[in-house]
């Protein structure tokens, strides 16, 4: 169990000149020993890279990677002692799984006394005792996951467990046994636990923080509620809930906010710089109001979907697609009508150059 | 540690080249000598060095038509064993059907028959049908054995793929042709390249079917050369010049598949 | 992932219909012929008598039959087990990516893209003392090398001839089997502080065993069946040291035009390969099918 620092950049060719030849924008970073994280992102948006850093499969181009102080940027996985699960299950075919676990511990001459014990008891928490003698090979994916994960866990003294979009191949009806298991394993060993995914579901029920990254940068590290709540980044907003978060474009002047032709009084309200910005409000906080105040945007309703727990309604506002979410028990409007929308309130963000205006 | 390792596996590498190269090198050698030269004195390179043995064979038709005519009956031969071995490895691979597994077997045991107890039977068989000393006699005479490799090398690899792409194709809407040609077919180009490969190689090789079917018109590039040995004799210089030359088509195949037999296939990343 | 066994589809043999008509007739109506002249005594073009096992009896009891079959064994067990470790060592060895990797892979497959009488010729000169790098050099050094004289040079020369033609199939095969291993394996096998020998115990090799088969399976069967590079080097000498089964059946068929036991001898010899290549393929099967099955979860 470590504490993982990183201070690094890692780009593609010599001498960087622009943010496109960095697959990692300068960053530092800090994983507390023994979290959960979580490394969200679309596809090529460096975190695998981040990743295989960390678990020193690949070296930073510039920069280091500590563990609990010490620098290990130059050392190999075995020797930073990590253990990483990959997106396909990589366990050894012609072993048992009991030979598949013990295969680590026997690489560093562990009694075999002491290998049968670890086993045994790994087996255990993966719920895996009655299929110890069978032949790795012949079992279904997930339990071929958990094997590749067991071996990781066998090691008493793993530093980190690195999971790299672990749940791809399983079945949509296990994923969340092995979510689920991920998280007991967690509370009982109390390892650092770092995960790559793609998936909002899987980070945000995983993870205690969630780092969210995009084009080589992490944008925002916190646990879900900030993400959800307060994103630091236009990218976060529209990235995580479903669907994310809506955009206005407008323009403040001195105590009046501009959004299309319509023009808000925010004088009384926070300090906003001058200027172009964008505002930001989720469809859970888009309030939609029959009649029209002083700060609302008319609308018109495009269409209403019945999701079940909840009605989208979706509005067209300039050219601009809104939606909303109403609580299915709310009257809801028909396509055509005009309803009002309340854009300002607690729960509204603002953003200047797509970064969060505090 | 890990550089003595490398260095000992470089190593073996290059006393493995050469081990290769030598024989080669001593017949190019022989190719720019003269036959004087050659039974005279032995020389590590040649003392007078001559292209005679090579503008012989570029201007005498019955030498290089015999390239030529290798060259064709091999590429009928290969497009006709891949075009009819992709479907039926797709079909051993994905599908369990009645006989399969004999029938697989049985495609198997053509090629392990010896060639030369076909030897009549393909001789008559071809009289019979009008084919003697055709380019298409020889490229069918070479599918017996070609067409089952050929299966049995993309059975492999398809086997290799899995069938969630297949699955995919057809709930996105995918039909048939469509799904294995701009599909299926890019996954597995290192086994068509690979089966092409070897089905080119033991067409180019071949010797006895391929003199036994020709005369004249035909006439491979092996048979040709089998006849400057006969010859009373031995005409080493332009039979080395021959030899150089039949490695060059081989040696242009493996340049353009190279990159297919490298790289392998890919795992589930659509 | 869905289950890793494969649905019945009767509609399949259409797929595989094109395969069989192609070898079907390069291959049946020739075997029927050969059986067909196995059981009968032609003497001339109007007078055939049925003859049944007489010329299966006979050939069995040829000696040269037996000197022929004990020396083809003797041959095919050598170059297997020459062969096949070193073709893996070989493409262990090979580089992976780069223009180095293409140059080699260049270099390597040469030997097996020369036509067989030239592999022969090329053998014959080179092993000569007077005008062949390998003869000349041995002579120089004190040794008494002779591959027309000595028997077992002789068997020295066609092996090694064999090794160097064909020890590059075996190695590229194998080649292509480790390129497909996904990088992940090794990064798992290094994390899992693996030494270079378990990686290639537990990953390498087992992930080779399909194309190891294919290898093993080739290089028996043809090998079994040289006739061309052999005949060119020694003519089959000295005396019948390196007289194989098909230089012996060829003789039989076309020198001493005896048809009938050539065609049953045709008949024993494919039925010998058949037997050794269903024992050996069956064998591999069941090592690799939960192996082969697993590959696809």
């Amino acid at each position: 169990m470590a504490r993982i620092e990183l201070d690094l950049a890692h780009a593609y060719k010599a001498n960087p000149q622009r943010d496109e030849d960095y697959a990692l924008l300068p960053l530092t970073m800090t994983f507390e020993d023994g979290g959960a994280y979580a490394l969200l992102g679309p596809s090529g948006c460096g975190k695998t890279t981040m990743l295989n850093i960390m678990s020193g499969l690949l070296q930073p181009s510039q920069g280091t990677v500590k563990f609990d102080g010490r620098d290990v940027t130059r050392l190999s996985p075995q020797q930073r002692n990590i253990a990483q699960v990959f997106q396909f299950p990589v366990i050894y075919d012609t072993m048992t799984v009991a030979e598949n676990l013990a295969f680590p511990l026997k690489n560093r001459k562990v009694p075999a006394r002491e290998i049968q014990e670890r086993v045994g008891r790994i087996a255990e928490m993966l719920e895996m005792s009655h299929q110890l003698d069978m032949r790795a090979a012949g079992l279904s994916a997930d339990q071929k996951q958990k094997i590749s994960l067991g071996r990781g866990l066998v090691r008493s003294d793993v530093s980190a467990v690195l999971f790299d979009e672990p749940l791809t191949v399983i079945d949509p009806h296990l994923k969340w046994q092995l979510r689920r298991k991920l998280k007991q394993i967690h509370h009982e060993l109390k390892l650092t636990l770092i995960y790559v995914t793609h998936d909002q579901v899987e980070a945000l029920t995983f993870a205690d923080e969630v780092v969210v990254m995009t084009r080589g940068r992490a944008v925002q590290v916190g646990p879900a509620e900030a993400l959800f709540e307060r994103p630091a980044h236009t990218f976060v907003g529209h990235f995580i809930g479903s669907p994310g978060m809506n955009f206005l474009p407008a323009h403040h002047e001195a105590g009046q906010l501009q959004i299309l032709n319509q023009s808000i009084d925010v004088s009384g309200e926070r300090r906003l710089p001058p200027g172009p910005l964008t505002l930001g409000i989720r469809p859970e906080y888009l309030v939609l109001s029959a009649t029209g105040k002083t700060d609302t945007l008319p609308a018109q309703v495009l269409r209403v979907q019945d999701i079940g727990t909840y009605l989208m309604v979706t509005c067209q506002l300039g050219d601009l697609n809104l939606k909303a979410r109403m609580s299915p028990e709310a009257a809801a409007p028909q396509p055509g009508d005009t309803v009002h929308l309340q854009v300002l309130g607690d729960h509204t963000c603002f953003y200047q150059n797509e970064v969060l205006v505090k | 540690m890990n550089e003595r390792r490398f260095k000992k596996r470089t190593l073996f590498l290059i006393a493995y080249l050469i081990f290769a190269l030598l024989p080669i090198y001593w017949m190019v050698n022989m190719s720019f000598k003269t036959n004087q030269e050659i039974l005279s004195s032995f020389t590590l390179w040649p003392q007078e060095f001559t292209w005679a043995n090579y503008q012989t064979i570029f201007t005498d038709p019955s030498w290089y038509s015999g390239y030529i005519n290798s060259l064709i009956y091999v590429a009928i031969n290969t497009v006709i064993s891949l075009t009819v071995a992709l479907p039926a490895a797709y079909a051993f691979s994905r599908y369990r059907f009645l006989g399969d597994k004999h029938v697989f077997f049985w495609l198997l045991t053509n090629r392990m028959t010896p060639p030369a107890v076909f030897l009549l039977p393909f001789f008559q068989l071809y009289t019979t049908m009008g084919l003697m000393d055709t380019h298409i006699a020889v490229a069918m005479a070479h599918l017996l054995f070609n067409v089952p490799l050929a299966v049995w090398i993309l059975e492999g690899f398809m086997s290799g793929i899995p069938r969630e792409i297949d699955e995919t194709a057809y709930v996105d809407g995918y039909s048939f042709p469509r799904f294995f040609f701009t599909i299926f077919l890019p996954l597995i180009k290192a086994g068509v390249g690979v089966a092409a490969f070897f089905c080119f190689m033991f067409s180019w090789v071949e010797l006895l079917l391929a003199r036994t079917l020709t005369s004249v018109n035909a006439k491979p590039i092996v048979a040709t050369m089998t006849r400057t040995v006969s010859a009373s004799g031995m005409d080493w210089a332009t039979l080395a010049a021959a030899g150089v030359l039949t490695i060059v088509p081989g040696a242009i195949v493996i340049w353009f598949v190279r990159h297919y037999i490298a790289k392998g296939f890919a795992m589930g990343r659509v | 992932m869905s289950t890793t066994t494969k649905p019945v589809n009767q509609k399949a043999w259409f797929l595989v219909l094109p395969v069989i008509v192609c070898v079907a007739f390069s291959a049946i109506l020739p075997l029927m012929t050969v059986v067909n002249y196995s059981v009968q005594d032609i003497l001339s073009p109007d007078r055939r008598i049925f003859v049944g096992t007489e010329w299966f009896a006979a050939v069995m009891r040829d000696q040269d039959l037996h000197g022929a079959l004990w020396r083809q064994i003797q041959f095919s067990l050598a170059v297997l087990l020459v062969e096949i470790p070193l073709g893996i060592a070989l493409a262990l060895s090979m580089p992976a990516q780069g223009w180095k990797a293409s140059a080699v892979l260049v270099i390597v497959a040469l030997s097996l893209l020369i036509p067989w009488n030239v592999v022969g010729t090329i053998w014959q000169i080179f092993g000569r003392a007077d005008i062949g790098l390998l003869g000349y050099y041995l002579q120089q050094a004190g040794f008494n090398y002779s591959y027309t004289g000595n028997a077992s040079h002789a068997w020295w020369t066609v092996l090694a001839m064999d090794v160097w033609h064909w020890t590059p199939l075996v190695a590229l095969l194998a080649y292509a089997g480790l390129r497909s291993i996904p990088d992940a394996y090794y990064q798992a096998a290094s994390i899992d502080g693996a030494s270079k020998w378990a990686v290639f115990r537990y990953i390498q090799l087992p992930k080779m065993r399909g194309v190891l088969m294919i290898a093993v399976l080739l290089r028996f069967m043809d090998s079994f069946m040289i006739y061309t590079e052999p005949f060119v080097l020694t003519g089959g000498g000295p005396g019948s040291a390196t007289t194989f089964l098909s230089q012996y059946l060829t003789t039989k068929a076309v020198g001493q035009f005896d048809v009938g036991p050539a065609a049953a001898f045709s008949l024993i010899y494919f039925f010998i390969i058949l037997l050794f290549c269903f024992v050996l393929y069956n064998w591999m099967q069941s090592l690799g099918t939960t192996q082969k099955e697993a590959s696809h979860g």
